[in-house]
């Protein structure tokens, strides 16, 4: 009998202290021009990496092995090697990269390049641009339909959503959106398209495939004027069920029915909140506070904020290594 | 059959008609002075092109727009000389563009207004101050992109006061448009709580602007002009006219900081602004023209996009349509200030946060944090409605 018990003790005992879930970070940091590692162990940073001038837009290899950063001011996006935590090689780019998507294969990167209206075509394995696409003024927001067909890119100034066709390279479609839209996401399911648009305060909801809006998101916060509520970073759970809008100078991050499109509960963060990302088993989002340095960590299930992280001047981006 | 057969032709006329379209044409007109009012700091000499280049590149940006959308902007250029009837010009103008963008002082925008108030067509004000024109002078056919004295005065006595420099000793032009100013900055005092410890007028005597030795001369002068003042925290100069504001710097009688017309000066924009994305217009404008963007360039671009926006929105080419969306009260531009620009309803002026600048960095950003409003904080700079003079007909 008493040894079931010490039994069962120990294994609680290690289900304790054994990380349950031990994933990377990296934190672009825009002024600092560091990336922040943080560790979800323990949630503390681990290390900060030094990258080239005005870090924004950060994202994982397909292969989990580089992360990949745009360094705006140096025209390029910088490779950092996982396992040695250093900058060990770059990409070319276009002028000021800002953000960008890869497509599933990990074969081409698309690149939005802010200064001269255009996306860059860059194949990963050779490190050589290999197309531009003409779009609107200012292109921001990039992102990949699930199926790889279809490539978003967002303008800031033209306020559109152009639908670009990988195979062929062309613009399809162009769907006019609020003003400023900043950022893309799809559904996994690919049955809706979110874009946020910072100016005009809202977040378009898209039908792919009649590539329409079919409604918007809109916030209202008590105490709050209009103005200060700029919608930017969004996150969609796998299901389809939960998303999440990071409302920049608002301080706030929206929890949304995905379903209904129904704002349903505030989280305060930190000041001035960007862009996020989720712990590859969903059970954290992590978010970026620019103005107040730090990222603060909501708890999926729970919709709360349980941790804050300091980290390096100007937080942009945040990614995860997949496992 | 027949009706059939009749019904197909059509379908196919509009289809190939369809195809075929031409792109809806959106024309605009610029109607400034020629020549440039000098400048006593010859790094601040206004080029030109003043004004005229930020539409320029509103239009290149509505085009890129425009070619998702079938549409197609142009500007034309009218630059008026001395004696050119400026309701000519305008009426000109207004024959080929259902707006005009206009660089004019108050008088000859009223004008040019007056001229075309029975066309309709709609004036946008990218270069004149006076509150005059969003007051008693209001036009429904006017829509004002520059700021007034009474906000650019309030955004810098927002700051001062925040910084706690109350005390402030004004120093006037002897010219009309300092004395404007002069009136918006006591104004501003009163509103927000700093004190007018003495005013002092700075007479224009003529003379050249730029002399061989002058440097020896204005350090005697200025130092002798602004001693034996009461205690004061800041000096605060409305000279427009540009006579002697740029003087006074490191030159006054006690170490005191300068602001209004020189030292800290609010603006609309300037060459040094590039938060909220600025940096890429900034970067696009000096791709194209080869030189900083100024307030006025600023003001041309945004009445310029504006349209853009608005065209592109309503899908039509027709002025009174774009005009009736402007008008709305969802309407708002993007225009690289953090947020949201607006007009107000009252008197068609363009809500927007003013930075003080130094000629070299932006320091601040006005409205100030704690400066509260009940519809918008950004109606905290300026005539508000409650105060307006403004019946729009």
């Amino acid at each position: 009998m008493w040894r079931r018990y010490l039994i069962s003790a120990i294994v609680l005992w290690l289900a304790a202290v054994t990380p349950a879930s031990a994933f990377i970070a990296y934190v672009s940091n825009e002024k600092s021009n560091t990336v922040s590692v943080i560790d979800t162990d323990k949630w503390v940073v681990t290390k900060t990496i030094k990258v080239g001038q005005r870090p924004r837009g950060i994202e994982f290899t397909r292969d989990g092995k580089f992360v990949l950063v745009a360094v705006g001011d140096d025209d390029k996006i910088e490779v950092i090697d996982a396992a040695s935590q250093r900058v060990v090689d770059s990409l070319p780019s276009g002028p000021d990269p800002e953000l960008f998507a890869q497509d599933a294969a990990g074969k081409f990167l698309y690149v939005a390049n802010e200064n001269d209206n255009t996306v860059s075509i860059v194949d990963l394995e050779k490190r050589v641009r290999v197309g531009d696409i003409q779009v609107g003024v200012e292109p921001e927001g990039m992102t990949l339909s699930p199926d790889g067909k279809i490539l978003i890119n967002t303008s800031e100034t033209t306020n559109m959503a152009h639908f670009i066709d990988t195979a062929t390279r062309q613009i399809v479609a162009n769907v006019l959106v609020d003003a400023r839209p900043r950022f893309a996401e799809f559904k996994h399911d690919s049955s809706e398209l979110w874009v946020s648009s910072e100016i005009g305060g809202t977040v378009s909801i898209i039908d792919p495939v009649k590539r329409v809006i079919t409604g918007k998101i809109s916030f209202n916060i008590p105490g709050l004027r209009r103005e200060a509520i700029q919608p930017v970073g969004i996150g969609i759970t796998r299901d389809g069920k939960t998303g999440f809008i990071a409302l920049g100078p608002a301080n706030r991050v929206a929890v949304v029915d995905a379903t209904s499109h129904a704002v349903t509960k505030y989280l305060l963060v930190g000041q001035r909140v960007w862009h996020m990302a989720f712990t590859p088993d969903e059970k954290y989002l992590l978010v970026t506070n620019g103005v107040s340095n730090d990222v603060s960590v909501i708890d999926v299930s729970a919709q709360k904020v349980i941790k804050t992280i300091q980290v390096g001047e100007l937080p942009w981006g945040i990614t995860f290594a997949q496992p | 059959m027949i009706r059939w057969l009749v019904a197909a032709i059509g379908l196919c006329v509009v289809a190939t008609h369809a195809l075929a379209a031409d792109p809806i044409e959106i024309g605009i007109g610029y109607l400034g002075h020629a020549g440039v009012k000098s400048k006593l700091s010859l790094v601040e000499q206004p080029s030109a092109n003043d004004g005229l280049a930020g539409a320029r590149l509103a239009i290149e940006d509505n085009n890129t727009t425009g070619k998702f959308l079938n549409q197609r902007f142009t500007l034309e250029e009218i630059r008026l000389k001395e004696d050119d009837d400026v309701a000519k010009a305008a009426v000109a103008l207004a024959g080929r563009n259902g707006f005009i963008i206009a660089d004019l002082a108050a008088d000859a925008l009223l004008k040019a207004a007056d001229a075309l108030r029975d066309r309709g067509t709609v004036l946008l004000n990218a270069g004149s101050l006076d509150d005059r024109l969003r007051e008693q002078d209001c036009r429904a056919n006017v829509i004002h992109i520059a700021p007034t004295r009474s906000m650019l005065a309030d955004a810098l006595a927002q700051y001062l006061v925040w910084k706690q420099w109350k005390r402030w000793l004004l120093v006037a032009g002897s010219h009309e448009p300092d004395k404007l100013y002069a009136e918006a900055l006591r104004r501003a005092a009163t509103r927000f709580g700093a004190k007018i410890v003495q005013e002092r007028t700075f007479d224009d005597t003529g003379g050249a602007r730029r002399t061989d030795s002058g440097v020896t001369l204005i350090q005697r002068q200025m130092p002798v002009f602004t001693q034996q003042a009461p205690a004061y925290d800041v000096l605060v100069a409305a000279d427009e006219s540009e006579v002697f504001a740029s003087y006074l710097p490191y030159r006054t009688w006690d170490p005191r900081p300068i602001a209004g017309s020189a030292g800290l000066v609010p603006l609309s924009w300037d060459g040094a602004h590039d938060q909220w994305g600025a940096i890429q217009m900034q970067n696009r404008f000096f791709k194209l023209n080869s030189r900083r963007m100024t307030a006025l360039d600023m003001q041309a671009w945004t009445a310029a996009r504006m349209i853009g926006e608005a065209t592109s929105r309503t899908n039509s080419g027709d002025p009174k349509a774009v005009f009736d969306f402007l008008k709305r009260p969802d309407f708002s531009v993007a225009a690289f200030k953090g947020q949201r620009l607006t007009l107000r309803d009252w008197n068609f002026q363009l809500r927007q946060p003013i930075l003080l600048v130094d000629g070299r960095m932006v320091v601040s950003v006005s409205p100030q944090e704690g400066f509260l409003h009940q519809v918008s904080e950004l109606d905290t700079l300026g005539v508000d409605r409650p105060e307006t003079k403004c019946k729009l007909r």
